[in-house]
Order: C-alpha cells, then sequence, then structure tokens
C-alpha cells in the first residue's frame, strides 16, 4: 500500500520535474515564461501527432522509431514555441508576463485541436490513441514486478521518469559547476554585468528559454504517452502546467530540490483518492494543497530574507544594452 | 614604447537622437600615466568612456590602440584590446562571490576552477595592496570592497589600460587616498589610467594630464604641473566660478527640532540607530558626517515619519507659537496636518524623492495634489512652479513636460530641491544633495541650503564630502554605527578629526572582540 502511493505520487510528480526544470533553466537566464503550461501542451500534443503519423505510415512499428519520432517531434514542437515567447520578449522586449499567458492561451488550443481532430483530419474518426507508441514509452525495467516494493517505488517507471530525474541532476550540476552555468545565472540577476564581462546577454536567453522550454515539453509527452498510455483527452493535463511553475518557486530555483518537490506535489495531487467519502468539493480542497504548500515555502523564505533563496534578481525584465 | 600611446582617440562623435553627447572628442593616454577626464555632469565623460569599453558604439571617429587602429564593438572586444572598464555603478552580481564575479565571462581554456581563481585573486591583491577576501559575497561587502573587486577583475583579464568612472564618489577620504596609492602602484607598473571626475583636488593631486569636456564637446588637455583648480574650472564650466562657500553667522538662532535618545531597528533587527540625541536650530546648518551606512537614512527618514521609531522623542517646536509637537511614529501625512513644514530631499532621487517617468508638473504636483479642491487636477500651479524651477535653478531640459529620468543627474536634484524649496519649510532635511554632481550643480545647491538657513529655516545637511561639510555647515554631528560620535563647531574642527570620529565606535569595539 506504502510503496503504491510513493509510486503513483512519482508517476503524478515526472510532469511536473519536466516542467519545473525546464522553466528553472528559463528563469535562470531572466525570462519569466508563464508560457510553460502552454509549452507542455504543445510538447504533449507534437509527440501525439509523431507517433500517429508513423504508426499509420507503417504497418508494424519499430520500438526505435516508435520512441525516437515522437521524442524528437515534442522536443522540436516545445522549442519551437519557446522559440516563440524568447523572440518577443528579448528581441522585440515585449512584455514578459504577457507573451507568456498568450502562449500558454495559444498552446492550450494548439494541443486540443490536432489533440481532438487530427483522427478527424485523416478520415478515420474516433478518438485519437497511440496505444503501441505508449506501450513502449511505458516498459519498465526487466526485473521491476519480481522484487516488491523496492521494483515498485524505484524500477517500474517508463525510460522518461528516470530521463526526467538524471535532467534534473545534470541541471543542478551545470548551474553550480560549469562556466556556462556561472555565465547563465550571471545573465539572470544582471544581465548588464553580464554583458559588461563580455558574455552574450540575448543567446543565452534564447538558449535558456528554447532548451528549458523543450525539456518542459517532454513532462506533456510523459504525460500523454506513460501517464494515459498514448489516448488523448482535451484538457486532460489540466492545470499541471501551473503546478510546475509554483514548484519552482516551492524548490527556491534549484533543480535537485525540484525532485524531491515533484514527488511530494504529486502525493498532494492525488491525496484525496486516498480518503474515503469526499465529496466534490472536499475534493476541490485537496488539490489546493499543492499551492498551499507554495505559499508557505514564500513565506518562510520571504521572512528569512537569504539572497541566495530569492529569485533571479533580473527576472521578468528586458534587457536592452544602450537603455538610458 | 613612450612614442605610440598607449590608447588615442580621434574625432569621436556620438548622439543619442537628436542629443549629441561627444562632439569630436580627442584624446591621447601613454602607459604609465594617469588622464584625468573633467567635465560636468552630462558633459559626455561616461557616454566617452562606455565608447572604449564596447557598451555603446561610436558614430563616428576611430580609436587606436598601440598605435593600431581598432574597432571596438562588444566589451568582449575591450577585454581582448586589454581595456578594462571600472563603472561607476559597480557591475558585480550581488548573490554570487567575489572570485566568481572576477571570472565572469572569461573563456579560458583550462577547467573552470573558482579555487585556483580565488588564488590568482589573492595573488593579484597582494601585489598592488588589495585587501579581499575571494570568497565573500558581493551583497555581504561594504562599498570600497566592491570597487576592489571591481578593479581586481579588470586586472585579472590583464588589461593595461584601465578606467575609472567616479571611483571616490562612495569612499571615505581614507578609502580614497588607499585606492590613490594603489592607483600610482599601477601607473609605476606601467598601466595607462584613465579616472573620470569632477572633484578638482582629485585630479590635481592624482593625475598626470588632464582632459576637460564641456557639453560634449572637447575643450582640450592640459598637463596637470602647469594649471591649477580656477584655469580647469573655467575649462569646464565656460566661465569664472566661485570656489569659495559663503558661510553667513546664525542669528536669532533658536530651537527647532529635538531629538532625544533615538533608538532605531531595521527590518534585518539590527540596531541602526542607538541614543541619537541632538537638536537642530532655525538659522542654522546643521552637518552630518558618517560612512555610508552608519544611520544617517534612517535617522532622516525616523524624522520625516518613514521609519518606526523603537524608543525617543521627536519634538518639534513650532516658530510662531513656541508649542511643542511631537513627531515619533507620525506619518508623512499627519505632520503635514500638523502644520509641520518639514521637507525631506531624499538620498534616492528618483526612488523616493521623484517619479521618473513623470514630467516636471506632475512631480511637483506629487507634493500639492491634496490642495485641490474639486476631483480634477489643477495643473495651472504646479505648471508655472515648475517653470519658475527651471528659471531660476536653470535646470536643463527640453520643456517642463520632459520625464524626469531624461534629465541628468545634476538637473534631476535640482528639480527635488527646487520642489522641496518651494514649500517654505521650517526644517530642511537634504541627504548627499550633491552626490554625482558636478561644481557648478553642486555650488548651485549649497547656495539654496545657505538661502534656506539665512530664512531661518534648520537646515540638516547629511554629506560626504568632509571639506564641503566643514565650509558649509556651522554644526557637525558625526555618526559613527549609528551613535552620535560627537556634535561638533564646524569652525574650528579639522578633516582628520572627522575622519577619527567616523570610525570611533568600531575601535571602541576592537579590544572587545580580542576578549571574545
Amino acid at each position: 500500500m506504502f510503496a503504491t502511493i510513493i509510486n503513483k505520487a512519482i508517476i503524478q510528480g515526472i510532469p511536473l520535474l519536466f516542467g519545473s526544470t525546464g522553466e528553472i533553466i528559463t528563469e535562470k537566464s531572466g525570462n519569466l515564461n508563464l508560457g510553460i503550461p502552454g509549452i507542455m501542451y504543445v510538447g504533449g500534443s507534437a509527440g501525439v501527432i509523431g507517433a500517429y503519423l508513423y504508426e499509420r505510415a507503417v504497418d508494424t512499428p519499430h520500438p526505435f522509431w516508435c520512441i525516437l519520432i515522437p521524442l524528437l517531434a515534442s522536443l522540436l514542437g516545445s522549442a519551437l514555441a519557446a522559440l516563440i515567447y524568447s523572440f518577443l520578449t528579448i528581441t522585440l522586449r515585449a512584455n514578459q508576463n504577457v507573451t507568456g499567458l498568450a502562449l500558454t492561451t495559444f498552446g492550450v488550443g494548439f494541443g486540443d485541436f490536432f489533440g481532438g481532430s487530427l483522427t478527424k483530419i485523416f478520415g478515420n474518426g474516433g478518438s485519437l490513441s497511440v496505444k503501441t507508441t505508449a506501450d513502449y514509452f511505458k516498459t519498465a525495467l526487466p526485473f521491476a514486478d519480481n522484487l516488491g516494493w523496492f521494483g515498485e517505488i524505484f524500477l517500474s517507471y517508463g525510460f522518461l521518469a528516470y530521463l526526467a530525474v538524471i535532467i534534473a541532476i545534470a541541471a543542478s550540476w551545470f548551474l553550480n559547476r560549469t562556466r556556462a552555468g556561472l555565465h547563465l545565472r550571471a545573465v539572470g540577476e544582471n544581465p548588464a554585468t553580464a554583458d559588461a564581462s563580455g558574455i552574450n546577454v540575448t543567446k543565452y536567453k534564447y538558449l535558456a528559454t528554447c532548451i528549458g522550454g523543450a525539456i518542459a515539453g517532454l513532462g506533456g509527452l510523459y504525460f500523454i504517452m506513460d501517464y494515459t498510455g498514448g489516448s488523448w483527452t482535451n484538457g486532460g493535463f489540466g492545470d499541471r502546467g501551473w503546478l510546475a511553475i509554483a514548484l519552482v518557486i516551492f524548490a527556491l530555483w534549484k533543480p535537485n530540490m525540484s525532485i524531491l518537490g515533484s514527488f511530494l506535489f504529486g502525493g498532494l495531487y492525488i491525496a484525496y483518492t486516498y480518503i474515503s467519502g469526499l465529496s466534490r468539493s472536499s475534493i476541490a480542497i485537496f488539490n489546493m494543497l499543492p499551492y498551499v504548500v507554495t505559499i508557505a515555502v514564500l513565506i518562510i523564505t520571504s521572512i528569512r530574507d537569504k539572497k541566495e533563496n530569492q529569485p533571479p534578481a533580473a527576472l521578468g525584465l528586458p534587457y536592452f544594452r544602450e537603455e538610458r | 614604447m613612450t612614442n605610440t600611446p598607449a590608447i588615442e582617440l580621434k574625432n569621436i562623435t556620438k548622439t543619442f537622437g537628436s542629443v549629441v553627447a561627444n562632439k569630436n572628442v580627442s584624446l591621447c593616454v601613454n602607459h604609465g600615466e594617469i588622464l584625468s577626464v573633467l567635465g560636468e555632469n552630462g558633459s559626455g565623460k561616461t557616454t566617452l568612456m562606455n565608447m572604449i569599453s564596447g557598451i555603446y558604439f561610436p558614430d563616428e571617429g576611430h580609436i587606436f590602440i598601440n598605435g593600431e587602429e581598432v574597432v571596438i564593438r562588444s566589451p568582449k572586444d575591450a577585454f581582448n584590446n586589454k581595456i578594462g572598464m571600472i563603472h561607476q555603478h559597480f557591475k558585480l552580481v550581488d548573490v554570487f562571490s567575489a572570485a566568481q564575479n572576477i571570472i565572469l565571462g572569461l573563456d579560458e581554456e583550462k577547467k573552470f576552477d573558482v579555487k585556483s581563481a580565488s588564488a590568482k585573486v589573492s595573488e593579484i591583491a597582494a601585489r598592488y595592496g588589495f585587501n579581499i577576501d575571494p570568497d565573500k559575497k558581493v551583497y555581504e561587502m561594504s562599498v570600497s570592497e566592491k570597487q576592489t573587486v571591481e578593479i581586481i577583475k579588470v586586472l585579472y583579464r590583464g588589461a593595461d589600460i584601465l578606467i575609472l568612472d567616479e571611483p571616490t564618489a562612495v569612499l571615505t577620504p581614507q578609502e580614497t587616498k588607499k585606492l590613490f596609492a594603489i592607483l600610482r602602484k599601477m601607473r609605476d607598473d606601467g598601466k595607462a589610467i584613465i579616472i573620470i571626475t569632477h572633484k578638482l583636488h582629485e585630479v590635481l593631486s592624482l593625475s598626470d594630464n588632464v582632459a576637460v569636456l564641456r557639453k560634449g564637446e572637447y575643450i582640450g588637455t592640459v598637463k596637470t604641473a602647469e594649471t591649477n583648480e580656477a584655469e580647469l574650472t573655467e575649462m569646464m564650466v565656460g566661465k569664472k566660478v566661485s570656489l569659495n562657500i559663503e558661510r553667513t553667522e546664525v542669528e536669532n538662532t533658536c530651537d527647532r527640532l529635538v531629538v532625544k535618545d533615538l533608538h532605531c531597528i531595521n527590518r534585518e533587527g539590527v540596531n541602526v540607530l542607538s541614543n541619537v540625541s541632538f537638536t537642530a536650530r532655525s538659522g542654522e546648518i546643521l552637518g552630518i558626517a558618517g560612512i555610508a551606512g552608519s544611520g544617517q537614512r534612517e535617522l532622516l527618514e525616523a524624522i520625516a515619519g518613514l521609519q518606526h521609531v523603537e524608543n525617543g522623542n521627536i519634538t518639534y517646536i513650532d516658530p510662531k507659537t513656541g508649542e511643542e509637537e511631537n513627531l515619533k511614529d507620525k506619518t508623512p501625512l499627519q505632520i503635514r496636518d500638523m502644520g509641520v513644514r518639514l521637507s525631506f530631499v531624499p538620498e534616492d532621487r528618483l526612488g523616493m524623492g521623484l517619479v521618473g517617468n513623470m514630467d516636471i508638473v506632475d512631480n511637483m504636483m506629487l507634493r500639492s495634489y491634496r490642495k485641490g479642491k474639486t476631483a480634477f487636477l489643477q495643473r495651472k500651479e504646479p505648471k508655472s512652479l515648475a517653470d519658475e524651477i527651471i528659471e531660476r535653478l536653470e535646470v536643463v531640459t527640453p520643456s517642463a513636460n520632459t520625464p524626469v529620468r531624461r534629465l541628468s543627474g545634476g538637473n534631476v536634484q535640482k528639480v527635488l530641491v527646487g520642489r522641496e524649496i518651494a514649500s517654505s519649510p521650517t526644517v530642511l532635511m537634504a541627504a548627499y544633495p550633491v552626490r554625482g554632481l558636478d561644481i557648478n550643480s553642486s555650488y548651485t545647491i549649497y547656495n539654496l541650503l545657505n538661502e534656506q538657513k539665512k530664512k531661518g529655516v534648520a537646515v540638516i545637511f547629511v554629506g560626504e564630502d568632509l571639506d564641503v561639510l566643514l565650509e558649509l555647515c556651522d554644526r557637525i554631528m558625526v555618526l559613527s554605527g549609528g551613535k552620535v560620535s560627537d556634535i561638533a563647531d564646524a569652525r574650528t574642527i579639522t578633516k582628520e578629526e572627522i575622519g577619527l570620529l567616523m570610525t570611533k565606535s568600531q575601535q571602541e569595539e576592537v579590544p572587545e572582540n580580542e576578549e571574545n
């Protein structure tokens, strides 16, 4: 029972982990990308489109292509969505909040449109399902079933779940232990300083936002392939994108913190299923828990006022060198 | 070597829209030489230096390094040409350590290693006599330490040409002395140094040559040894300026503001003021001296009703009725409603004093908008006040409807001081009113303060230039670590004595630390 709860919490947490890791990398460059929920939608639906087209095109899908094509489609789709955001906010210096919110609206619409109508476009009808591909994504480590609770907690996930953790750890290492990471953090803290030090601020902002977007998009892909087993439901992804952004704050902009945070959020997100006799309205209260925890973290860090735990100082601000 | 200048500028021109920031400027610095670039605010000194360091790109003109023409398009190009700039507003990342800031932006082929960088930093520090802890976070540093980090940052990159923009604006006399000693050491080491400043005595004591700019135009270069203050001022301003501050005797004085045992704690729970007692008298300028962050800001804000007072009393004595009013824990609005005419020129002009995006007229209204009788704003009176200030204080602005953010520092300050004086205060508090201002504007401000003093206003002046404090004020209160070290007669105390008083409480703390 206990192992099952942890297992479920982790499965719920993985999309959030992808989203928050991507958003942390983005925010470290000073871009507050509120388009992440939309980008995660795009990432998921782009993966589904890729899988659907491949499954339609061949009679017996090969596992290798079944994995690679949706993966690349998802990465490309979400990176492109992030590129729209980058171009608007970095090159044209549009307001980041407005752009981000618009992108979220766009991304949700994009996902629902293609997810809901792809089968109609190709004249097949019925709801969209890429079960064959999803099964490959869901393949767990081979000996997961033989090792009892250990297998259930640690080995029973598809490869994307492990990738999420690896990416988060790698991002942590990148930000704190590499020269490029130091430069990226400087861009988010004080772009004028970074610029005066000879760092290409625009390049770092573009790269961080697009790579961050691509990583976040994988969260959508994991959700659709692994969690729902390859069948698309409009609006099924829910508010997980916003939860990922809340997780960034909860994790204090540290990717390694967001690993544990995502599992906690995942657990809180489904906590209501383990408490019997809840009415609809009390379920909503339980769904609120992750946000309540985030607010609590915000309050605690504000009171402690430690400089290292604050958001990047230039978060949300456009940078223009010759501004006077 | 001596024949080819380290850096030479020829006919540099730069415009921002219709504003000409630099016009046909030519400069030349040799290795082992210090050049001062002197000019009033808005004369284009910083713009010129920003073009050398790659922040701006010149519209016209040529730059030569060691005799070869170069194109500097970015800060990176500047580094590659061994040019290092120390900006007036430090370009440091607060949450990074000194060493992290120093290696920022470097593409060394070596492995990324903050530790070996720290070692190299310590080595540079030892060579020139800096005092620095490479692992200290910037937000924990004093201003002087931050500057040290900036200087080491450019030396670390192997800079041969150093540009310092107003390096002494925020330093104590002792720190300035130390900095100059280091700069001389670097000069003897063969570096070419350009220092931007408007403090004449610094120019004369430090540099070999002086280049003067006026309103973006290049006036000329003179050898420091062959010139004097009066000549330089004339070149800078374009007319003769009297450099003496007139100080009239105090007449008919009476107590106006009595502060007793004031005790304040800031948001972090640190004692910022303890047992501060003093009296500000009418018709007198009370100077407040102290190292930056000794509680000056909190003291003025406590009087203005912006800082919570833990203990103590602030009593205002009405000049007409002689009644006593307690200002402790009143909001600025309550203070005004009590009929206390208190004016405050805060340190942070565009943060606390004025709204940068609003024009001069709107900023005038910030003080008077409550006077209107209807729901609609009356723009007529503020407009005439704005025009009067522009004319009387010689504010350089295209019109009264220009956002104040677009004015230069000196003009912003004139607008602010002008507005505060216009409300005919009985107490005028000014925190660093001449910070970043050139000679001409500074003297305008001093004269305004003197004028208020003659009108019987109790003026409280927080300053950083001790020479000015000594010349302008009647009494000087020295703060050190939130405590009053002494209140002295400005006519008899010396600069050195004030310098000692400024660090008094710290000296007392030393034996305690040793016991622990």
